[in-house]
């Protein structure tokens, strides 16, 4: 189609979808009104099994099998990220250069790195009593690692990250939630049922049955993922290039 | 039994888990097997519960029971159609796997497990979709199954067109699934839940549908149709067919596409189907014109393609607007006819795309003009292709034949004419392929058209050309054949498919789907017509070769993101419009 | 018309992310707009779970009880949805990597491999 038919199918679908969403906005229940029946639900289950953080009593006990999709996603991307951005026959693998860094770039990043990384394993760990959990703290501990980039090399960032490795782990942290699974099937309730670890005393770390469990194994499944994904991208930024050397 | 639902899930994704865990010190020669029986226990599981699912399984995740009516969990749905769609999928998954058995070239090295982990996820997520009785947790599997179709189908990350295709494919269905999610949040804010049986009870209770109910109607069907292929959804569909590697290929045309389908006839009979939904008439008014036109438009695109996966693809995209049909006709027999239709479909296009894949593998080419004549010595190939295309005409006792009848009969009228032109044009399409590349009949097909896709230079999915056919790349087509047989001509398969599509529904009246005298003849009508079309295409190439009047339609069809993207929105208005009589009335 | 106001915002950004990818002349922008197109369900599922003088569903430092909290469940599928929508955009750029590569060009107007 030439650019012009296409900004008229634009201009008409658009405009349709337009009016049917608007005309739909006076008929949603008015902005922050009070009846929330499925949330005041959450909250009363989520504080009779003792998890402070309503919201990670959703993601990994009530609807913990959202969850479990959602894990599935993020391991298939990471997965399918690693197929599509494989090394092809005609490119080759070049040895990264080392780069100068500016002192101060350095300082920063080396005194921020463990301070990052610990931030993301604490917000990992109050998963069930803090804003935050596994997805969160996960990406945190993920990206700190990538401070040594900036502030060394690629080449340190790979001693630190054998890629391997986090592959494998990934794949036992995925196990592990559906390990956990099981053990709720087998236990004799149902599947990923929450009935087998004591719920424990309201807002300490060992307080949600099961919930800290799947939370610390969605915890490392993300920081895995993450830096799966990121070692890809920057594989083909840093390291692939054609074999004809253009 | 309903605690085994989960597992349907559960497996797979543990299956595919172990498999990256093995990591790089797990050969091919581990990695496939394990695959593959990963995947025939979770077909056996879903076998198992579907032979009990009368009644239906209901599974509360996590022990989540309702307590006075109200849950705070997820909720798993086992019944007929849910648990067929699993059962199909799984085996479907199985017969990819096998026919991929050793042959399929270069995994990522150090990754021998990551194709096969990959075809499991993809089990993951469509029998996750399947058995979903909740809204948001449908749109989260819905994604699985996307997220990974889209890794599959850029495979070959060599080819710049499947590269191209999968990108089209994943931006394309990621809006639709977005749209999706804005109509989940708009019903959520009206009715407070997220299982699909509340919240049809919530609209009911909140009363006549209004504007809201409209654009939730919309917009949730827009991403179901999307990934049905639906015009003009479907745009991306033969781009991304036709690209795929070959047992990929075999999933999407055969079941992945349909679950759109199975989603659009879920959501409406759970969600939308009650006084407080979208009333009868305007849904079957919006399903059926967008299935009439997805039906001819596919059939037409079909007809002129040269590029053997492509025209395969359009044929999924003319079959898809026969079930949207079906579905649309809201009666009971019409979706025994379509549940049967897709049964039997599935086996005839994923047998179809396998022969192709061998075409593929042996020459290097899947163009109908560069192969004129080549494979006459792959007898056997021809035989399953032939039998194949005989099948997509609907030929008795095929279960597309007999899906075809009894969805015919039920829709009546000049509908069914529809229902024998679409699929006699599609294979007869195919039967000219057929006779171009196995027998070498009539003249050489020359080169026509400007504006076109052809299929020369491609790569082999081996790592050499076959000298050889490996015998698990026929023996799958020639079982896939035999099952879509089994489906319409085993006597017992019918009723049950039948009992437990009208199990599942909500009329309650038990159907019980059977060959008809002029069900019968109305299949043998499609096939002599695709006979006589085949045979007249080769032997006159002039009158049936490129026509004008198809070149505007040809030119819709421009692998622009930016095209496609504006038709989905367009598509989107067109359902609302459509739909929009009963809202004002 | 503050009632309805966050859901207004919602369909603007969703259209205008559908406007992005139409007009895109380059593949990764387009990538941006479908994130664009998802940021709109995030808005929208955040508008439809708030409540007037809400906090967080956190009852680490609030007494439960003690004061309105937001709709814990829309917070939970935001979640996901950001997940979601991360994972599809990585595979996603991923794969406009080796269309640049192949195609030589992340213009969409000039792919032209793909037609008829």
């Amino acid at each position: 189609m030439t650019r012009r038919v296409r900004r008229w199918v634009l201009a008409v679908g658009g405009a349709g979808l337009a009016a049917l969403l608007v005309a739909a906005c006076p008929a949603l229940p008015p902005f922050g009104g009070a009846t929330h029946p499925y949330g005041d639900r959450v909250v009363h289950e989520s504080l009779a099994r003792q998890t402070a953080n309503t919201i990670a009593s959703v993601n990994f006990d009530q609807r913990a099998f959202d969850t479990l999709g959602e894990l599935g996603i993020l391991f298939a991307s990471v997965i399918g990220t690693v197929v599509l951005l494989r090394q092809t026959r005609d490119e080759r693998r070049a040895a990264p250069e080392p780069a100068a860094v500016s002192l101060p770039v350095r300082r920063y990043a080396l005194i921020v790195l463990p301070v990052a990384l610990l931030t993301g394993l604490y917000v990992v760990a109050h998963g069930q009593l803090s804003p935050g959990g596994g997805f969160q703290g996960g990406v945190v501990a993920a990206t700190a690692l990538h401070l040594l980039y900036l502030g060394a090399d690629y080449r340190a960032l790979e001693n630190v990250r054998p890629i391997g490795l986090y592959e494998v782990g990934d794949a036992l942290a995925a196990s592990g939630y559906l390990v956990t699974g099981f053990a709720g099937l087998l236990g004799g309730t149902a599947f990923l049922a929450n009935t087998l670890l004591p719920y424990g005393t309201f807002n300490t770390l060992a307080s949600g049955g099961t919930v800290p469990l799947l939370n610390a194994a969605i915890g490392m499944e993300v920081a895995c993922a993450v830096v799966v994904l990121l070692a890809r991208f920057l594989d083909q930024a840093v390291e692939i290039e054609k074999e004809s050397g253009s | 039994m309903n605690h085994l639902l989960p597992l349907l899930v559960a497996a797979p994704l543990l299956g595919a888990a172990l498999l990256v865990a093995g990591g790089r010190r797990l050969p091919r020669a581990v990695a496939e097997p394990v695959g593959c029986v990963v995947s025939a226990g979770t077909a056996a599981l879903a076998i198992v519960l579907l032979l009990n699912s009368s009644p239906p399984l209901v599974e509360w995740v996590g022990g989540w029971a309702p307590k006075d009516g109200e849950s705070v969990g997820i909720v798993l749905v086992g019944d007929g159609p849910g648990l067929g769609m699993a059962a199909l999928a799984s085996l479907l998954t199985l017969a990819a796997l096998v026919y991929s058995w050793r042959y399929f070239d270069e995994p990522p090295r150090r990754h021998a497990g990551s194709f096969p982990a990959l075809m499991l996820l993809f089990q993951t997520g469509m029998c996750g979709f399947a058995v979903a009785g909740d809204l948001f947790d449908a749109f989260v599997f819905f994604e699985l199954m996307s997220v990974v179709a889209y890794a599959l189908t850029g495979h070959r990350v060599e080819e710049a067109k499947a590269v191209q295709g999968a990108l089209t494919f994943g931006v394309v269905n990621s809006l639709g699934a977005y749209a999706m999610l804005l109509g989940i949040a708009l019903l959520y804010a009206r009715t407070g839940e997220l299982a699909m049986v509340k919240i049809g009870r919530g609209l009911d209770a909140h009363g006549g549908p209004d504007a809201l109910t409209l654009a939730a109607f919309v917009l949730v069907l827009t991403g179901l149709l999307v990934k049905a292929a639906a015009v003009p959804f479907h745009f991306w569909l033969p781009d991304a067919h036709a690209v795929a590697p070959t047992p990929v290929c075999m999933l999407l045309s055969g079941v992945l596409v349909e679950m759109g389908a199975y989603g659009v006839w879920r959501v409406y009979g759970t969600v939308f189907d009650g006084p407080g939904g979208i009333p009868a008439a305007d849904v079957e008014r919006a399903l059926v014109v967008l299935g009439v036109l997805t039906g001819l438009v596919g059939a037409v695109m079909c007809w002129y393609q040269r590029h053997i996966k492509r025209l395969l693809a359009y044929s999924t995209v003319a079959h898809m607007g026969l079930f949207v049909i079906g579905i649309g006709s809201l009666t009971p027999e019409a979706d025994d006819g379509t549940a049967l239709y897709i049964l039997g479909h599935a086996g005839v296009k994923a047998a179809l795309f396998a022969c192709t894949g061998i075409l593929l593998d042996r020459y290097g080419s899947v163009d109908e003009h560069a192969l004129y004549g080549r494979a006459r010595s792959l007898r056997g190939v021809a035989v399953l292709f032939v039998l194949g295309a005989l099948g997509l005409a609907g030929l008795p006792p095929f279960g597309t034949g007999l899906g075809k009848a009894v969805t015919e009969e039920a829709v009546g009228g000049p509908l069914s004419v529809v229902f024998v032109v679409v699929s006699a044009v599609t294979a007869g399409a195919v039967l000219r392929v057929a006779a171009h590349v196995f027998l070498g009949a009539g003249p050489e097909p020359r080169d026509v058209s400007a504006y076109e896709t052809t299929g020369i230079r491609e790569e082999p999915e081996t790592r050499h050309r076959l000298s050889r056919v490996p015998d698990t790349m026929t023996v799958v087509p020639a079982l896939l054949l035999a099952g879509s047989l089994a489906v319409g001509a085993v006597p017992g398969v019918a009723r049950l498919v039948g009992h437990a599509v009208s199990e599942a529904g909500s009329g309650g009246a038990f159907t019980s789907p059977h060959w008809t005298p002029a069900g019968v003849l109305l299949g043998l009508l499609s096939t002599v017509l695709a006979l006589g079309l085949a045979a007249l295409a080769v032997s006159r190439p002039e009158p049936f070769g490129e026509q004008p009047w198809t070149e505007p339609l040809r030119r819709l069809q421009s692998g622009h993101i930016g095209d496609y993207v504006a038709w989905t929105l367009a598509g989107a208005t067109l359902l609302g419009a459509l739909a929009l009589p009963g809202i004002l009335s | 018309m503050m009632s309805v106001l966050p859901y207004l915002v919602a369909v603007w950004i969703f259209l205008t992310g559908c406007y992005g990818i139409v007009t895109s002349r380059n593949l990764i922008h387009a990538v941006g707009c479908l994130a664009v197109c998802q940021s709109a369900t995030y808005v929208l599922l955040l508008a439809v779970g708030y409540r007037d003088g809400g906090t967080a569903p956190v009852f680490s430092d609030v007494e439960p009880g003690s004061r309105p909290v937001v709709d814990p469940v829309v917070q939970a599928l935001a979640l996901t949805d950001v997940v979601v929508g991360a994972t599809v955009t990585a595979l996603l750029l991923a794969l406009v990597i080796q269309v640049s590569k192949r195609h030589g060009t992340v213009d969409p107007d000039e792919l032209s491999e793909l037609r008829g």
